[in-house]
């Protein structure tokens, strides 16, 4: 039996809804009779006509008033439940500002939340999600035991964004009864060439193996030379070499690229949740002992100052 | 000014996980340390609260057992003290109990400012800072790589997945901190022993007034299911001879990506 109804919280990337929107209205397609999004940003009718295409049949518009989506999107959303007017269950990417809109929810609607999902499946009227923990070597599956609507958020690339049940996604302007007093007085883009990190189709991610913040440099140059995306492992984001938006792994970002190469990372179950479903895994590390090498389709054991400065000229050169 | 940093004792990351064959909750059992990502909170709340011109930096914490040893490597940092909720009934509590116990707990240190991580290592739920501001009634600015707190506004470099948004609010108010927004200090010595005498006000869930609302008594989700993923193989490891890039251009072309 399929639910009624999901709602999706829809995000904007860079010019496009992001990847994680779609996959998650891909997915709650296949679960539900309607599927509808809700959505605080610029381009509303844009977002809107894209989203019909992946079939949302209509999109819910909240104003934040220049604050942070948290507080303002939560209370526009808890408003409509207690109106009457809820769905079954409601989808969030595991990203910044989904999970403070989840967060916020979860008190205004006092439900539990699932997070951190890469499946989900209906049985009767039971939801279920599923969760990969212990560095992925493990599958826990949870059902909500409450009234819906359930929360829950999922990694991206947990499902794959598919257009269809194509309609025309109506616009409809919801009001946020409490907007927060978070105000964003400024935004920065900092610039980067290349793929972001969770949608590059290669990924070269960096580990304490560099020894140093300058040499981090190797993978930003290697990523680039393979029009790919740099990451990082939690070591040398905790070390402060670079931000937090290169991790990856279980407190970071999930990323499932073609070809992943890890260079000096020894492969922290930390870590490898974060990649381990990547299509192909090169790993360059000089420990032959590093756990990162159990998981390797090619594991090169050697010293990452020779090896990527090698490879990187190799590259170069063709 | 008066700052709460919400700290986790968790089992050592190094030391594979384990769950309760019957319960499916995760084994906290043991010797529990200071989780790495509550490091750096600890000590943004000391930087702060001194740029401020002083104040107390509280840990709250809530542990099923009466475990503390993670809360003495926060105090051997420089907070002055913590408030443990520790009770057997909180065994089995998801996110939403844990920050119901943290905001009431927080509210009796009635803090200018309260600091939390992303998410803690264990679990990784990463929801509790929002929730917690929620319950509270307070603005929250999540992920947080920069902190100021100047007349009576907290102000946050956040980041985002395209850089950074400058984001400011009204004190009192939650703030998650990414790990690097400071390199957190090492306890001395002198840090050592006087975090040994530094009070840490241990209180139950009644104590709370909480009976009944947290921990397994309000667990709304249940695990049906525990299984083993599918395991990866490994493929072809080599020493390297200073050849060894050869082999990965070799792959690359292979696979068609060069």
């Amino acid at each position: 039996m399929a639910l009624s109804k999901i709602w999706v919280h829809a995000e904007f990337g860079t010019d496009k809804p992001s990847s994680i929107t779609l996959e998650l209205i891909s997915k709650a397609r296949t679960l539900a009779d309607t599927v509808e999004a809700f959505y605080a940003g610029d381009n509303a009718d844009a977002v809107a006509a894209e989203l019909g295409k992946y079939g949302v049949s209509k999109l819910y518009t909240i104003d934040t008033g220049g604050n942070l989506q948290g507080v303002a999107v939560a209370s526009a959303v808890a408003a409509q439940v207690e109106a009457g007017n809820a769905p079954d269950l409601i989808m969030f990417g595991t990203t910044y500002d989904g999970r403070d809109v989840l967060g916020r929810l979860s008190v205004a609607l006092d439900r539990p939340v699932l997070t951190n999902a890469s499946a989900l499946e209906v049985e009767g009227d039971e939801v279920r999600v599923t969760e990969a923990i212990f560095g992925g070597t493990q599958l826990v599956t949870s059902a909500f035991r409450c009234e819906p609507p359930h929360l829950a958020a999922f990694r991206p690339k947990s499902f794959v964004a598919e257009a269809g049940g194509e309609t025309t996604a109506a616009v409809e302007a919801i009001d946020a009864p409490d907007k927060g007093h978070a105000k964003v007085v400024e935004r920065h883009v900092e610039e980067h060439s290349g793929p972001i990190l969770d949608e590059a189709a290669i990924v070269v991610s960096g580990g304490r193996g560099l020894g140093e913040s300058d040499k981090y440099q190797l993978i930003e140059d290697l990523a680039k030379l393979l029009k790919g995306a740099p990451g990082a492992s939690r070591a040398i984001v905790d070390a402060g070499w670079v931000p937090y938006s290169y991790q990856v792994g279980q407190t970071g970002k999930v990323v499932k690229p073609d070809i992943y190469i890890a260079a000096g990372i020894s492969g922290a179950t930390q870590h490898m949740v974060g990649m381990k479903g990547s299509k192909n895994i090169i790993a360059i590390n000089k420990d032959a002992e590093a756990p990162i090498f159990g998981i390797a389709d090619l594991g090169i054991v050697g010293d990452v100052h020779k090896v990527l400065p090698a490879l990187i000229e190799a590259l170069k050169n063709r | 000014m008066n700052v709460v940093v919400c700290v986790k004792q968790i089992p050592d990351p190094a030391v594979p996980g384990e769950l309760d064959p019957q319960t499916h909750w995760l084994k906290r059992e043991g010797k529990l340390i200071l989780d790495d990502s509550d490091a750096y909170g600890v000590e943004m709340a000391l930087q702060l609260a001194t740029a401020a011109g002083g104040g107390d930096v509280t840990l709250v914490s809530m542990a099923p057992n009466g475990e503390t040893s993670g809360l003495r490597t926060a105090l051997a940092m420089g907070a002055a003290n913590a408030i443990l909720v520790s009770d057997e009934s909180l065994k089995g509590s998801d996110a939403l109990s844990t920050a119901k116990v943290l905001a009431a707990a927080i509210k009796r240190a009635n803090p200018d400012l309260v600091i939390t991580a992303t998410e803690a290592t264990d679990g990784y739920t990463g929801t509790v800072p929002e929730q917690v501001a929620a319950l509270l009634g307070l603005p929250s600015i999540t992920f947080a790589k920069k902190i100021e707190t100047a007349d009576g506004k907290v102000k946050v470099e956040r980041q985002t997945e395209a850089g950074y948004d400058e984001v400011e609010a009204p004190l009192p108010a939650v703030v998650s901190v990414t790990a690097g927004v400071v390199e957190p200090r090492y306890p001395s010595f002198k840090g050592i022993m006087a975090a040994k005498s530094k009070p840490v006000d241990t209180l139950t869930v009644a104590d709370l007034g909480l009976e009944g609302q947290v921990g397994a008594a309000n667990a709304r989700q249940e695990i049906i299911s525990v299984t083993p993923a599918e395991e990866r193989q490994a493929g072809e490891i080599i020493e390297d001879d200073g050849e060894g890039f050869q082999k990965i251009v070799a792959f690359l072309e292979s696979k068609k990506v060069i």
